[in-house]
């Protein structure tokens, strides 16, 4: 099976082990991506913050060069370039006029042809086959899985699991043979993109999200999206130093993995492959324990 | 029932003009406050934001910070019972607010958003290390993520060049016929977005 792929900015820099590990897994699952040819920024919330017009003609230009290339899915690693090109097919299908002035601002032929998917929703399609070529079930590994924002919301925009008691993630995780653990904060929003512009909201979201899941009685925290990781990851240190929020200080990390990096270590692929190293939260004492589970030696 | 178009407040209007979304079928139930995880710093919440517009305030909600602390989370338009979308809303004030007057819009939150645009004005793509410079260069925050960086590029996640497009003047376009398309003001304002302060 082969499917268009946006990649999105971040996947080559920050979130290059979402990539990675995003690739390597698909090549085990039989799953081809195809590059749009020339994509560019969705805008994510810069742009429809400030301009309405430029926050769809941005993501339409990347569905437009899809659908020029007989593609029927797209998809889209990022939950905020998910959320972003789900709502500008959303916004063109309901809008006349808008899809007008968005066909203006193109200057190219666009029939909203294309769907857009996210990683969750591609590999609860391909459940079959990560159940059938497990090779290193994750037994016993308790995992809280983070939905965050926009992989579910709005649903009437994603189209995609329920937008309070979403079972996709689970899904997949327990076909890795990992233990889903129940939380609270699975769809509270982590700070996103405040990230630069005001940490401290970031902090206090993170630490409250961190916290619940470490209540839960969970090893790792698996996400979907480059915002996410990069502010329960990147950002944990500062989250873990907050004393204005009862500071659990290193003994409290928690590993923060793609749900990618999770199926790829069940499917038997080296962690080095799947970008493991490249956290800020060491991996490390997981992966050890896990692989002294299985018998096997860290690579 | 729905407001008719004499019923409805001039500031309702123009929201629903821009995005589609009319917040005069706002009751005021406040689920939109209640699940917003921004409430807690906002000096005016979703709710109170929603009939401030009914109210025809917008000097009110445009001299304020709240707005632009909207994360789009998008929980308030998933529960709102008269499908208001207050995230959407909240986009057409913010967009009302930049063709007015760039000045009003917190100084941290304008220079990210500056250089956000900027970037994707420039090479197609966010080219993230620029976007830090860029971030930096226009909110003064110079010292902000110092000791980061070295970390970033241990990693192998700090590019160090960016990559552009082939097709970075159809990009280019865009941005201007959204600027020329909704409004001479906004033309500016994007400029102004895209510029050095």
């Amino acid at each position: 099976m082969n499917i268009g792929y946006y990649p999105g900015c971040s996947v080559h820099a920050t979130a290059r082990e979402y990539e990675e590990s995003l690739k390597a897994v698909a090549s085990v699952l039989d799953l081809g991506l195809d590059e749009i040819p020339d994509w560019s920024c969705c805008g994510a919330s810069s742009a429809h913050a400030t301009n309405h017009l430029l926050g769809v003609a941005l993501p339409a230009r990347n569905l437009a060069l899809a659908e020029a290339e007989e593609m029927t899915r797209v998809l889209a690693p990022c939950a905020a370039c998910y959320g972003r090109l789900s709502n500008a097919r959303f916004e063109l299908g309901r809008d006349q006029a808008l899809a007008r002035e968005v066909g203006v601002v193109l200057r190219r032929p666009f029939r909203n042809s294309v769907q857009v998917v996210n990683v969750v929703e591609i590999l609860q399609e391909l459940l079959p086959r990560i159940s059938q070529r497990t090779v290193r079930p994750l037994a016993g590994l308790k995992v809280a899985s983070y939905y965050g924002c926009l992989l579910v919301r709005p649903s009437k925009v994603t189209g995609f699991d329920d937008p309070e008691a979403p079972t996709s993630m689970e899904q997949v995780v327990d076909a890795t043979g990992a233990v889903s653990l129940q939380w609270n904060k699975r769809t509270t929003c982590c700070g996103a993109g405040l990230s630069l512009s005001r940490l401290g909201s970031v902090v206090r979201l993170g630490h409250a999200i961190l916290n619940d899941a470490r209540a839960s009685g969970a090893r790792a925290v698996v996400v979907a999206c480059p915002m996410c990781h990069s502010n329960l990851d990147f950002r944990q240190a500062a989250i873990n130093r907050s004393r204005q929020h009862g500071a659990p200080g290193r003994a409290g990390e928690l590993p923060i993995l793609y749900i990618t990096q999770l199926v790829g270590l069940a499917l038997g692929i080296a962690p080095s492959k799947l970008g493991l190293q490249r956290h800020f939260v060491s991996t490390r004492p997981l992966l050890e324990r896990l692989l002294e589970q299985q018998g096997m030696e860290v690579a | 029932m729905d407001p008719t178009d004499e019923q409805r407040p001039i500031l309702a209007s123009q929201v629903l003009e821009r995005v589609g979304r009319d917040p005069a079928r706002c009751y005021q139930c406040g689920k939109c406050t209640a699940g917003c995880p921004m409430s807690a710093e906002m000096p005016i919440k979703v709710g109170q934001i929603m009939r401030l517009v009914q109210l025809d305030r917008r000097e009110r909600i445009f001299r304020d910070s709240s707005i632009w602390l909207c994360l789009t989370c998008e929980t308030c338009s998933a529960r709102c019972p008269m499908d208001c979308e207050p995230a959407t809303v909240l986009d057409a004030l913010r967009e009302m607010v930049v063709q007015r007057d760039p000045a009003l819009l917190p100084v941290r939150i304008r220079a990210m958003h500056q250089a956000f645009l900027a970037q994707i004005r420039k090479n197609g793509r966010v080219f993230e290390m620029g976007l830090v410079m860029g971030y930096k260069v226009r909110s003064g925050a110079l010292m902000d993520d110092m000791t980061t960086a070295p970390g970033l590029y241990a990693r192998g996640k700090l590019a160090l060049t960016p990559r552009k497009l082939r097709g970075i003047a159809d990009v280019q376009r865009i941005f201007n016929a959204c600027g020329a398309q909704v409004g001479s003001g906004v033309a500016d304002s994007l400029r102004y977005l895209g510029s050095r302060r």
